[in-house]
């Protein structure tokens, strides 16, 4: 069902590495799951809604009162790389 | 040669000038000192959830109501998801099939919809251009990122660069005027993506669209899409494709590069955010919405001609620009009715307008009453035009008020008089040749002595006076 | 009054503490002695012995509690069962927590869990998997089994777990302890390391229903930060039901026949009679859509998922495997290395069912799916009071047997999930016994009606006696 060339574009899109070995695992695992529930193709859906939220269908708006921010130290406590000023990261133009 | 036709359509992103930003109540500032002005939820950290801010859905109402739009009655945020140094989340809080607002117009350009999201973080290069290549790390900068923006969508209704350049404009003021927004393309709080694509005349059919992004100011939108429109005229009338790409106007050099090819095109996977409900826009919120709005730009300029009798292209000028039409408004405030209301319009427009300065005619010394003041002494004649114009750089120089600036200065008009008649005879004796050719009928050379009077008495002599005067001395 | 506080539930603790019989800090110390004994894998953190609190005010008079990873507690190391997230030490205390240790539950330990919460058997923790103190060769169930554990061999007085898809109730069942998952919005999501929004909910994990009722009452709210919390209708009281007169409860073909172990099957219906003896009226009630919930839900929740996943990038905090290859190289190095093998699939079938030209077929037709599960319970409820089923299909299965195939793991959720994703809330209670292993019997009931399910359990579990020394260390 998933060939190796659509293995290889989800892993892309969701930023994972995967080797030979888990591209060809991948596709025969999520090719099995998605035979299970491809089986709600089965069923007729005419005119049913989709349900985004269970329980509640309208959101209460936040007032625009100015609240507590951490400080710079704190935002940056966890980070992998940082120069104490902002995080850093590898240029996105390889 | 074929006849090629432009076809142009804008994408704007407004950051909204809210308190807090767009999910969180953190200050959106701009130019702070870096990542102080974070939260767990615009940081994007581990278990944070997005609140929407009411007063942007305040602000979004509104900018519909301006643009003549519908107004969703439900409306629902989605997750557009991509990876960038630039976005906490791995995901940005979007609208997809339900924004805020549906289709509008403004000035003839139609509005696809307006929707609200949350800003970007702020990558700062680490490479000597400041921009992306050549540099190996970026530093990135969170006190951007959950900004509130509002994204408007035109119909690709614009066939010109200077045309878009026109109506960018007119967006600006008009959101400027609705003040929810500072829309400086400096400060990037207001930012204009372009859609380009050319036709030949008469074909109702799109061609292949390219899009131009990260314009930063008026200028280089005008210039940018001009320079993609040339290179596709280029393209296509030597026989060639174009190919749908996004683009980047560099005004340095006027050179267009590609950022993204049409292959990579992002996939960002949309759907309804689960964190947020949809949010209900109630008949309150559209009444206060629409309470909130003040004149708008084209509203005003039908005003000014229909109530004042200012010609159209006057009218337009002044209700265009937000600052000018706000002190416009202020003069005619001050103003005596018998004065015309035209007649300052030109005071306000033509001089004070080009006298203003950097920082505007609302920041300038000069009041609105001041000037109303002024025109009035021009009026009544007790000063000439020229006098005014020199009493008008005194009131910017030093504010204050035009009666006693004439007074201690001694600007009133000289119509006769000995002065007159000094500066008459000093004319004539400057400036021979002249007095030769109006002695012999050539009223036309009166214009050098005239000019001769004027500097004697500083621009205060009555211009008419001073022809009958010269003219009754040259016999002729 | 025993010389053992920790062999108390918890409202019997609390109540000798109001009544001045019981020092709180020295209950506080008493049950950090316990955490100390795990032998199973269940714990991650204990707090010292300085950390009890100076001064208890509230209800919940000072029992501490066990709280599952994935919570974030500030200071205190919140890993949501990954490596990715190792050491990561927030600069935030999640909602609920802070309510609770407001209300008199101070923080005790921090319980391991299936990585992200995404699995049935806590053998997806990258820290090691969490074993079940009936039977060490034997998984908890997951993926709040770190929480189950330490509830059931007496590591800790009560814990909070999170439930998506059965992630309390199941190993509840599969550890002889009480599990609720309360309606979805009853109880803040801030500060919970996300897994899959629509479907998260915080709960409490319990010696007995009674202390169940105590600790929930303490937890729902309408949280500001959480724009889909709602808080809940009613207060929640003390259970103290003793039979079950009036009481309609439905039993769903579909979730209670094919597919349900001999053993469960045997307690399953033992219970039923009890309830009839009770007075209660048991009757079919068909979920037809039922059958569908599992594909639904191994949809919405990886779709899910693989977003909030995508914060992960190494950018902020967190592990950053960086191979010196430009950013995209960076991410995508970061997230193999540092999310396991259920995680990472679950992303890859999430970003999958999202992608272009695949989201009618999947994601959009879970959703409406999801609707029809919402009707049948809607009609199921409109004719009975609650919907009984057992609440997994097996007892506690063996270590490594089903990590071969992820669809079997899938499979054991059967019961649970459908629940989940209507949003009503449904408890575990322990029923009895099969192969010498605990199994649960699941009381659901629709939206809001905590107080209704938490009734028809005390009377149930008064009448079954379920003896769980057999788990305690």
């Amino acid at each position: 069902m998933l060939d190796r060339s659509e293995v290889i574009h989800i892993a892309r899109l969701a930023r994972l590495n995967l080797d030979e070995g888990e591209i060809e695992r991948t596709a025969i695992e999520l090719s099995g799951i998605l035979d299970h529930v491809e089986r709600i193709s089965e069923l007729d859906l005419e005119g049913i809604e989709p349900t985004a939220h269970a329980v509640a269908t309208r959101g209460e708006l936040r007032p625009d009162i100015e609240g507590a921010s951490l400080s710079r130290d704190q935002a940056l406590a966890e980070a992998p790389v940082t120069d104490g000023v902002g995080f850093i990261v590898p240029s996105p133009g390889a | 040669m074929t006849d090629w036709e432009a076809v142009i359509g804008l994408e704007i992103h407004v950051q909204l000038a809210t308190q807090t930003k767009m999910f969180c109540s953190c200050s959106p500032v701009f130019g702070d000192e870096p990542n102080t002005h974070t939260c767990p939820v615009c940081l994007g950290l581990p278990g944070a959830l997005p609140v929407a801010n009411a007063q942007a859905v305040h602000l979004g109402l509104m900018i519909g109501l301006a643009l003549g739009c519908s107004l969703a009655s439900q409306s629902v945020f989605h997750r557009k998801n991509y990876f960038y140094a630039d976005s906490p989340k791995g995901y940005q809080i979007s609208q997809f099939d339900q924004p805020l607002c549906g289709p509008g117009n403004l000035a003839g350009v139609r509005i696809h919809r307006v929707h609200l999201e949350d800003d970007a973080a702020k990558l700062i290069h680490a490479s000597e251009s400041g921009r992306i290549a050549g540099a190996d790390s970026s530093t990135v900068d969170f006190n951007r990122a959950g900004t509130p923006l509002a994204e408007i969508v035109t119909e690709p209704d614009l066939h010109s660069a200077a045309q878009a350049r026109e109506w960018l404009a007119l967006l600006r003021t008009t959101l400027r005027t609705l003040g929810v927004s500072d829309v400086s393309m400096d400060e990037g709080s207001l930012r204009c993506d372009a859609n380009i694509s050319l036709r030949r005349v008469g074909d109702q059919t799109l061609g292949t669209k390219t899009e131009l992004k990260n314009m930063n100011s008026f200028r280089f939108v005008e210039r940018g899409i001009e320079a993609e429109i040339i290179r596709q005229r280029e393209l296509l009338d030597s026989g060639q494709t174009v190919t749908q790409e996004t683009l980047h106007f560099d005004p340095r050099s006027g050179s267009l590069t590609t950022l993204r090819s049409k292959e990579e095109a992002h996939d960002y996977r949309y759907f309804p955010e689960p964190d947020l409900l949809p949010v209900e826009v109630t008949e309150a919120m559209i009444a206060s919405a629409r309470d909130a709005l003040p004149e708008l730009p084209i509203e005003r300029a039908a005003r000014y001609v229909s109530e004042l009798q200012i010609d159209d292209v006057l009218a337009e000028r002044l209700a265009g620009d937000a600052e000018l039409a706000e002190f416009f408004d202020a003069v005619v405030e001050a103003a005596d009715k018998s004065i015309e209301a035209r007649v300052l319009a030109t005071w306000v427009s033509d001089d004070a307008a080009g006298r203003a300065g950097e920082d505007g005619l609302l920041a300038s010394k000069l009041e609105p009453a001041a000037l109303a003041e002024l025109v009035a002494l021009v009026d009544d004649g007790s000063i000439t035009t020229a006098a005014g114009r020199t009493v008008l750089d005194q009131l910017f120089e030093v504010g204050g008020s035009p009666t006693a600036i004439v007074s201690d200065q001694g600007l009133g008009k000289v119509d006769g008089g000995d002065e007159l008649e000094a500066a008459v005879d000093a004319a004539i004796a400057a400036e021979p040749e002249a007095a030769e050719k109006v002695r012999a009928g050539e009223q036309k050379a009166l214009g050098p002595l005239v000019g001769v009077v004027m500097k004697h008495t500083s621009g205060r002599a009555d211009g008419g006076e001073v022809r009958k005067l010269l003219l009754e001395r040259l016999g002729s | 009054m025993s010389n053992d506080p920790t062999a108390l539930t918890a409202a019997s603790s609390a109540a000798l503490v109001e009544s001045g019989d019981l020092d709180a800090s020295d209950l506080f110390e008493a049950w950090r002695g316990r955490a100390e004994l795990d032998t199973f894998g269940a714990l991650s953190w204990i707090a010292e012995a300085g950390d009890s609190p100076e001064q208890v005010d509230g209800p919940l008079g000072g029992v501490p509690l066990a709280v599952k990873d994935l919570f974030c507690t500030e200071g205190v190391p919140s890993q949501s069962g990954s490596k990715i997230l190792e050491g990561y030490k927030p600069p935030y205390t999640a909602s609920v927590v802070a309510a609770l240790a407001k209300s008199g539950a101070p923080l005790l330990c921090k319980t391991h869990q299936d990585e992200f919460a995404m699995g049935s058997s806590n053998e997806n923790c990258a820290f090691g998997p969490v074993l079940n103190p009936w039977d060490k060769s034997r998984v908890p169930g997951g993926s709040s089994g770190g929480s189950a554990v330490a509830v059931a061999a007496g590591l800790a007085p009560w814990a909070l777990g999170t439930d998506t898809g059965g992630s309390i109730r199941q190993p509840a069942a599969l550890c002889g302890i009480v599990g609720l998952k309360p309606t979805y919005g009853s109880v803040s999501r801030y500060g919970m390391i996300a897994f899959a929004s629509s479907l998260d909910q915080a709960g409490p994990l319990t010696q007995d229903v009674t202390d169940a009722a105590l600790l929930f009452s303490q937890m729902t709210a309408r949280d500001p930060r959480d724009a889909t919390s709602v808080g809940h209708q009613e207060s929640i009281h003390l259970p103290d039901r003793k039979d079950l007169t009036g009481v309609r409860l439905g039993v769903p073909e579909e979730l209670s026949g094919e597919g349900i172990e001999p053993g469960v099957r045997a307690t399953f219906e033992e219970t039923l009679e009890r309830a009839r003896e009770l007075g209660a009226e048991v009757v079919p009630c068909p979920l037809p859509h039922a059958p569908h919930a599992l594909s639904a839900y191994y949809l919405i929740a990886p779709a899910e998922c693989s977003s909030n996943l995508a914060r992960f990038d190494g950018v902020r905090y967190g592990q950053r495997v960086d191979p010196g290859d430009g950013l995209d190289a960076m991410y995508s190095a970061t997230r193999a290395a540092g999310f396991g093998p259920e995680v990472r699939r679950r992303i890859m079938l999430g970003t999958y069912a999202l992608s272009s030209g695949y989201y009618d077929a999947y994601y959009g037709r879970a959703q409406r799916v999801r609707t029809l599960i919402q009707r049948d319970f809607d009609e199921a409820f409109a004719n009975c009071d609650a919907i009984v089923t057992p609440t997994s299909p097996s007892v506690a299965f063996p270590l490594g047997s089903r990590t071969a195939d992820p669809l079997s793991m899938y499979l054991s959720d059967f019961c649970t999930v459908p629940m989940s994703l209507a949003g009503i809330p449904a408890i575990s209670i322990p029923n009895g016994m099969s192969e010498g292993l605990p199994t649960g019997f699941q009381i659901a009931g629709p939206a809001f009606a905590e107080n209704s399910i938490l009734g028809i359990a005390h009377a149930l579990e008064s009448s079954i006696q379920f003896d769980r020394s057999g788990a305690r260390v």
